[in-house]
């Protein structure tokens, strides 16, 4: 079972990102993405067996090639991580709850004094 | 970070031009609306220690108006007004929002306003907030959700080489 922390190793890789980024547009066989890269295609197998192993990139078979797809839902805990606009809402409610601790303890001693 | 996954805030998006916030509290839910609707109050978490609070107006009851704003550490102004549009205390606030620093012409800003439901939800002695923001068009709704993309997305790609890095990659 991958954990996040190896989806966020596989994207912390530049050239991996640029197969994502790739894989994003459409389906490939590696043979576009060599050329698509300029990579070689021993660098390239190896970076999509490392997207593989995180279930970021997916292979199916049609006829003698092989086609690589992403799977977003493997990134999906970094684009939540990522995302500015729900990290500032996290860290409203984490105030939040400091403030609603308060009136809670300040109710309860209302309580206790009639 | 002692944050388990149930107090963890769900953002989706239904549809592409609304989003969706849902978090639980430990709190009866007259204290959370409490918490939401004290000007002194929303002053101590609206800002998520990005900035200073500086006007916090609440003019609770239908057709009045709010007004939010903090100065940021390098002195910028970030403010947000409204007008509330429905009120059922402790249960349910249906306001407009505007954010002042879109880049549109005055005009064009009151007809970007996103329509938002707060609804309040007692489950035993907790308190499930829900906000369902109505964005006037898919951009607007991206242009939310990417709000403060550049520091965000800079950050995570910083901390993204820390966590590489660390876990030997």
């Amino acid at each position: 079972m991958p954990t996040t922390a190896d989806a966020f190793n596989a994207v912390a890789e530049p050239r991996r990102r640029q197969i994502l980024d790739l894989l994003v547009e459409a389906e490939r066989p590696v043979n576009d993405l060599v050329e698509l890269t300029g990579l070689g295609q021993p660098q390239v197998s190896k970076h999509l067996r490392v997207l593989r192993e995180v279930g970021a990139v997916q292979v199916r078979g049609r006829g003698r090639q092989r086609l690589y797809r992403l799977d977003p839902e493997a990134l999906r805990p970094i684009f939540d991580w990522v995302s500015p606009y729900q990290r500032l809402w996290e860290e409203r409610f984490e105030q939040l709850d400091d403030v609603l601790d308060e009136l809670k303890e300040e109710e309860e001693g209302d309580g206790d004094d009639g | 970070m002692a944050m388990t996954d149930e107090r963890k805030a769900s953002l989706t998006t239904p549809t592409d031009d609304r989003i969706l916030i849902t978090r639980r509290f430990d709190a009866p839910r007259h204290l959370v609306f409490k918490a939401w609707t004290t000007p002194e109050l929303v002053a101590r978490w609206w800002t998520a220690k990005r900035g200073t609070a500086k006007v916090m107006e609440i003019d609770l009851r239908v057709g009045g108006r709010w007004r939010y704003s903090m100065e940021t550490p390098d002195g910028q102004e970030v403010a947000f007004h409204g007008e509330y549009r429905e009120i059922v205390p402790d249960e349910r606030i249906v306001s407009t929002e505007v954010y002042e620093g879109a880049p549109l012409p005055p005009e064009e800003l009151e007809a970007n306003a996103t329509l938002n439901t707060v609804t309040f939800a007692e489950e035993g002695e907790e308190t499930v907030v829900t906000m369902l923001i109505q964005c006037p068009s898919h951009e607007v709704q991206e242009a939310i959700l990417s709000s403060g993309m550049e520091d965000g997305l800079q950050d995570a790609l910083d901390l993204l080489e820390g966590v590489a890095r660390e876990t030997g990659g």
